[in-house]
């Protein structure tokens, strides 16, 4: 009890010990806001790396694709059994795309993904990552009216309104043109600008360009990635502003290899139709999707004769409980490469290596503030031996009314512990506050600095991501507090084996 | 005659600095009778004040015996030392040795809640603390209770001390040079208390001074010289005390 009690008003009454503490408590915040926002990060980036590639992805690496996807699916149900919950067959097929701002064609490089709208939102988080709320509850590859990103203030008008008024504008300037050359002479073939052919959808077959008329009637449809059509800049004001080369309402083209050995450019319009926005830069600038069963047909991946269609990939969503290496283990051994040509990876094996860094990076930042910590528990033992050299009368004392040596030790260990928890849990609560208020406090570094902490140019987060796991915070506070025991632990000795009699002299 | 509560029988200390050793006590045989004030005096550096270190088993001798009550306490170790201390004896020291971030009231507890464990002074809490506030106001320093070290004079600390080292109802109190440190008039008063409390509760005493005047207020006077004690116990006694008497 008078441990307890002297440990007490030694918090009470020595301020340098509480001093020395601040470090315990600065480090241990500073562990509690790296830890949330590392987790904030990773788990946003998890998210988002799962949510785009569902849990296992199988390739099929021949010219033509994979002929049959039905049969396969069937044979990859046998064996994956009770854990599979969804799949979806699509094609990916290397595209260029190619985009009109004003009098030039820009030209991007994309993955053109042809996916079944309703399967495919079974294996990945498609939908949700679309600007049109409607598309984000069911996907389509018709254009909306309009009331695309009702979030976005700067997002251009878009839809059928704006497709309507660009059409007729245009109609407007050509029927001009025109007024203008019958008043000139022709000059033979002036026609400039790069050549395109057209390959119209079976709907449009016929003398499609001729009749195609904007204002009513739109191309297949395609869901552009974000960053394949617009750019963000800073703009005078340094003040970030995305610039769209296109939006849904425009057309835009999309050139890529027709299916079989003798690949040819198929040469394809298309009407885009909604954005894609995942946050992650690696999918939002080299994707684009459409409907599954027209790239087939514009692929030539449909069996003249059978009506087979092929696909080139099978995406596989599994049960929670599933372990996917396991599972990738067995599709391996049943589609073995060299008779399928065919990869089958997790999503992990897929973004590893992004993965791999940021586990490391986390666990090397906790050692390093760890190391502070200690640096910190360096701190509480010199404190400590002043503090026992200070009190070597009262230890006398305590010795000749009867107290241990076990017992002045203890003094000292739980003044210690107790120091620790005081700094650790001042830490903890610090840490929580400014975790809380992390983003308004970039708000004003910013202001002060001028220097933006988070700039939305590089992140597609608009706010710092934050999760705070009690568990961090428990082997954080418990971590910090056995740092402080052990600090302690060598005064504590000292004062447990003083000699009464020369603490006594001591005056 | 009775046994005696304390008795040292050729107790040896020497010093050592330097590797030449020191001796300070050359086989002092000394016993202190119940329910008596026993003084030891002696000139500073006569060895009284290790003798008392010895005497409250907070040091061994190198060779002798030291029995209290009749048990050997110069070889027990560990436990049954800390005990010793706690328990069967009290001791107040020159300089008071108060914790100074205790209250009076506090301090007087400690050596209470030293003796037991946590979870046996919370379950007696009050009645040690009425105890406490019993021996506060026994040495006249109840309205202290809530005071610090710091804020009393130096027969309130005295005082204090007192009360801590009677807390645990020893059977010997041994005193250190107990107004060594103190005005004559408020050295006085400690004295006075301290035969008061002979007299009341047959506390038996053991004090340690170099002041011939106070040794002549103790039923049996030692005097200690060079590591020795002069007047033996035999007959001694009486001629000592008479002695001091004539000199006071």
């Amino acid at each position: 009890m008078y441990r307890l009690l002297l440990c007490v008003r030694y918090l009470r009454t020595r301020y340098i010990a509480l001093a020395s503490i601040i470090s315990v408590t600065l480090g241990v915040a500073t562990l509690v806001v790296t830890n949330s926002v590392m987790a904030g990060f990773s788990a946003e980036m998890h998210e988002r790396l799962h949510g785009l590639a569902s849990d296992i992805l199988i390739e099929y690496h021949t010219a033509g694709g994979m002929p049959d996807a039905e049969a396969q699916i069937a044979a990859v149900k046998e064996v994956v059994g009770e854990d599979l919950e969804g799949y979806s067959a699509s094609v990916h097929v290397p595209a260029m795309l190619g985009l009109d701002n004003g009098d030039n064609l820009i030209t991007r490089h994309v993955n053109l993904v042809g996916i079944d709208a309703s399967s495919y939102d079974n294996v990945s988080q498609f939908g949700r990552y679309l600007m049109h709320p409607e598309n984000q509850q069911q996907v389509s590859f018709d254009l909306r009216q309009g009331g695309y990103a009702p979030e976005k203030k700067d997002f251009p008008v878009s839809g059928w309104h704006y497709r309507r008024t660009r059409a007729n504008y245009e109609k407007m300037i050509a029927t001009q043109q025109k007024k203008i050359a019958a008043l000139s002479p022709p000059t033979g073939h002036a026609d400039a600008g790069p050549q395109m052919g057209f390959m119209a959808p079976a709907e449009l077959t016929g003398d499609a360009e001729m009749s195609f008329d904007a204002g009513s009637q739109q191309y297949p449809g395609l869901v552009l990635g974000i960053a394949t059509c617009s750019t963000r800049q800073r703009d005078a004001e340094n003040n970030v502003t995305d610039y769209y080369f296109a939006r849904p309402g425009d057309d835009v083209r999309m050139m890529f290899p027709s299916a079989g050995e003798n690949a040819k450019v198929v040469n394809q319009r298309f009407t885009v139709v909604d954005l894609y926005e995942s946050g992650m830069s690696e999918y939002d600038g080299t994707f684009a999707f459409c409907r599954l069963d027209q790239l087939q047909e514009f692929r030539g991946m449909v069996d003249p004769t059978s009506g087979v269609r092929s696909v080139t990939t099978i995406q596989l969503k599994l049960a929670a409980t599933a372990d996917l290496n396991l599972v990738r283990d067995k599709l391996r051994r049943r589609f073995p490469a060299n008779q399928y040509a065919c990869d089958i990876q997790t999503w992990r094996d897929l973004q590893g290596p992004l993965l791999a860094a940021v586990r490391l990076e986390t666990t090397l930042l906790n050692i390093l503030l760890f190391l502070i910590i200690a640096v910190a528990g360096f701190g509480i033992l010199a404190t400590f031996f002043m503090i026992v050299v200070e009190k070597t009368r009262d230890i006398g004392t305590l010795k000749a009314l009867g107290a241990s040596g076990a017992g002045v030790m203890s003094i000292f260990l739980s003044y210690g512990m107790l120091l620790g928890a005081v700094g650790s849990i001042a830490g903890v609560i610090g840490g929580l506050i400014f975790v809380h208020y992390i983003n308004d406090i970039a708000a004003v570094i910013e202001k002060v600095t001028g220097q933006e902490v988070f700039d939305p140019t590089v992140y597609y987060f608009t706010t710092i991501p934050t999760i705070i796991h009690p568990w961090t915070l428990t082997w954080v506070t418990l971590g910090a507090m056995s740092i402080a025991v052990f600090a302690s632990v060598l005064p504590a000795i000292r004062a447990a084996r003083m000699h009464p009699v020369s603490a006594l002299r001591f005056e | 005659m009775q046994t005696p509560v304390l008795s040292a029988r050729g107790i040896t200390k020497s010093y050592y600095k330097n590797q030449i050793e020191l001796p300070v006590l050359r086989g002092v045989d000394l016993e202190v009778e119940r329910g008596r004030v026993t003084a030891l005096v002696g000139r500073s550096g006569s060895g009284k004040s290790t003798l008392m270190h010895l005497l409250a088993s907070l040091d061994r001798p190198d060779a002798g015996e030291i029995e209290f009550e009749g048990r050997r306490i110069d070889t027990i170790a560990g436990r049954a030392r800390d005990r010793y201390r706690n328990e069967s004896i009290g001791v107040i020291f020159q300089f008071y040795h108060l914790l100074p971030e205790l209250s009076a009231l506090e301090n007087v507890l400690s050596s209470a809640m030293i003796g037991m464990s946590a979870w046996s002074y919370l379950r007696r809490r009050r009645a040690i603390k009425d105890r406490a506030m019993a021996m506060l106001d026994r040495v006249g320093l109840s309205h202290r209770s809530d005071h610090r070290p710091a804020e009393m004079s130096g027969g309130e600390m005295q005082r204090c001390a007192i009360a801590r080292a009677l807390m645990t109802r020893p059977g010997l109190l041994l005193a250190d040079e107990p107004t060594g440190n103190l005005d004559t008039e408020t050295g006085q008063e400690i004295l006075s208390l301290l035969r008061q409390l002979n007299a009341d509760d047959g506390l038996t005493i053991l004090m340690i001074t170099h002041d011939d005047a106070i040794a002549a207020e103790a039923d049996v006077c030692h005097r200690m010289v060079d590591g020795l004690i002069e007047s033996g116990l035999d007959g001694g006694v009486g001629g000592a005390t008479a002695m001091l008497k004539l000199s006071a």
